[in-house]
């Protein structure tokens, strides 16, 4: 007796072993993995792809950008997403790569409510995340310390922000990071005199955007180019797509989801732009 | 005669099944040691890179305090001094270690030797309860509670040291706690009842024999929740801060080896020099990891009384 149940529970575990390989048959599915920015958006967007598309799935993950864009230029996944351009990513082969640019996300300034301060340079911007300036009163604000909070080096928001605030050779003082978006935001908005940096789709009543020489930080403005802090969310893919992966991008690029699900989610689709940007940050006159 | 001769010498049922209860938890060792031997390989491997292929001195890595491996120091040499995690990492589990010791040697004595019915009642499943919850709550906690707390004591932002330290406290306390209680629970029933026969009290009995009897124990208790603050990650990242600088005081933001390793692996490329360095804090984790393991052996070796 004891040997058959012995027995049983073995039959049951390899049972179980095998079921979890489960029935594959007929079924596609693809890998998309990095900028968590974009994770939002491309999960919606599976989903949604999914439910239309019986049998196929669509895996996203974050992990980053340079995840993405590593992840992709090893041939690992389907697609690797990317806030910044795979050349400027240090160790990237990009000729390989081949770029989709599904949105564009605007990145504002935020600082916790109560620091006096609404309007700032870009000088004075600057100064801030050098360290230059280092009390609101300073900038006609309250008597307040301030406190810069970065995004973690390397990250694609990070990037964006530095490149447009920080000239050429400028590096920031080095300070206190936070890995993602929401947790920036939650300090921001909890911390006086905390200044920080998130896409436009973080921003709430919790905390202050700062407008930029006069500029706000809205979704017209990133459209003309006076709100110069934004960047592409790419798609990369290793070749031309082909298959699942191909579909999955013409969706996403399909007039009914940019039309809808980005703006949904606080992006600003590619098309509505009136200006187009190289990798070095120039203006290109839209075609 | 032959049939019983075959059927003894032969293959039994049971014998079948003990060969096959045999082979199964083989295989499954072996594939343990295969994993934690490619994963020892993986990490030094990946960790000693640093040193071999970007050429980085070994000694300017343990001793360089500017953390910022983008970019090229004033020598032409990547700023990659790790010392500012590396002290990070040793003073919230040293700390966090010397807090919650006392607490949990308390709560222990109480539920083994001061009222062991309500302990199990009690204050054995509220421990348990603790070890379960995930480290995501304990830093959200951190972050909403003790920062904002500690904010308004000493000014300043609240992230740091001591708030690292508070949050860690609370997470190891159930680990030293629970095994303190199996270390005093280990303690021979007559060497109690000898130390009262000889008309001593329960606390001079607590203190002089149970307490001292068990110290490998507690020990080992100790150097466990040590090697658990050392390696947490995600809580710790919350509520420190994560500034790559030298911790002044226990009030301004810090970091540990692991709030910048996680926070850096996914924004890192494979291969490159920035993806290097953190394999090599990792490599300092895994060794440290190592260091607390053979100390709780040496510790364990070391047996019960002497004399």
């Amino acid at each position: 007796m004891k040997l058959k149940n012995s027995r049983l529970m073995l039959i049951i575990a390899f049972g179980f072993v095998l079921t979890a390989c489960g029935p594959v048959v007929e079924q596609e599915s693809i890998t998309v993995v990095g900028s968590t920015a974009l994770q939002p958006l491309v999960e919606a967007a599976g989903e949604q792809f999914g439910s239309e598309n019986a049998g196929k799935f669509i895996n996203v993950q974050g992990g980053g950008s340079g995840t993405g864009l590593s992840q992709i230029a090893a041939d690992a996944v389907d697609i690797g997403n990317s806030d910044i351009f795979a050349e400027e990513k240090e160790g990237i082969d990009a000729s390989k790569l081949v770029d989709h640019r599904v949105a564009v996300v605007g990145i504002t300034p935020i600082v916790t409510p109560g620091t006096g301060v609404t309007d700032i340079s870009l000088e004075e911007l600057n100064k801030i995340f050098r360290g230059e300036i280092t009390n609101w009163s300073e900038l006609g604000g309250k008597d307040l310390t301030i406190t810069v909070l970065n995004r973690a080096s390397g990250s694609g928001t990070r990037a964006t922000f530095e490149q447009w605030v920080l000239e050429e050779g400028q590096k920031s003082i080095i300070t206190q990071e936070q890995e993602s978006s929401g947790t920036v935001r939650q300090i921001v908005a909890s911390t006086p005199g905390t200044i920080s940096y998130v896409g436009f789709s973080y921003v709430n009543e919790d905390v202050v955007a700062l407008s930029i020489n006069g500029v706000e930080p809205t979704v017209e403005n990133v459209k003309t180019n006076d709100w110069v802090i934004w960047s592409y969310e790419h798609m990369y893919t290793n070749g031309e797509p082909t298959g699942l992966t191909k579909d999955f991008l013409e969706y996403i690029l399909s007039d009914e989801v940019q039309s809808t699900l980005i703006e949904a989610v606080g992006y600003i689709p590619t098309s509505q732009m009136e200006v187009e940007r190289d990798v070095e940050g120039n203006r290109v006159p839209v075609e | 005669m032959e049939e019983i001769q075959a059927r003894l010498l032969g293959n039994s049922k049971k014998g079948r099944l003990e060969k096959l209860g045999k082979t199964i938890s083989f295989i499954c060792i072996a594939i343990i040691v295969l994993v934690v031997a490619s994963i020892l390989y993986f990490v030094t491997s990946k960790g000693l890179s640093t040193f071999f292929i970007d050429g980085i001195s070994f000694w300017d890595f343990l001793t360089g305090s500017v953390w910022n491996p983008g970019n090229v120091g004033e020598n032409g040499q990547p700023l990659v001094g790790a010392l500012p995690m590396i002290t990070g990492s040793f003073l919230v589990t040293l700390l966090s270690a010397a807090l919650a010791t006392p607490f949990a040697i308390g709560a222990a004595i109480f539920m083994t030797e001061i009222s062991p019915t309500t302990g199990k009642r009690i204050l054995q499943p509220v421990v348990e309860l603790l070890v379960g919850i995930p480290s995501v709550v304990y830093g959200f906690i951190g972050l909403t509670v003790i920062v904002p707390f500690f904010r308004s004591i000493f000014g300043g932002t609240g992230f740091g040291i001591i708030s690292a330290t508070l949050v860690l406290f609370v997470m190891i306390l159930p680990t030293v706690t629970s095994m303190a209680v199996d270390a005093l629970n280990a303690v021979p029933r007559y060497y109690r009842e000898a130390s009262l026969a000889m008309g001593a009290t329960r606390w001079q009995t607590i203190y002089k024999v149970v307490l001292r009897s068990a110290t490998p124990g507690l020990l080992t208790a100790v150097v466990f929740g040590m090697a658990r603050a050392f390696g947490e990650a995600l809580a710790v990242q919350m509520v420190i801060g994560n500034a790559a600088l030298m911790p002044t005081d226990l009030i301004t933001p810090a970091s540990t080896l692991t709030s910048i390793l996680t926070m850096g692996m996914g924004n890192t490329v494979m291969g490159t020099l920035e993806n290097n360095v953190l394999w090599s804090l990792a490599l300092i984790l895994m060794v440290m990891a190592l260091f607390f393991n053979i100390l709780t052996r040496w510790i364990g070796k070391k047996g019960a009384i002497k004399k």
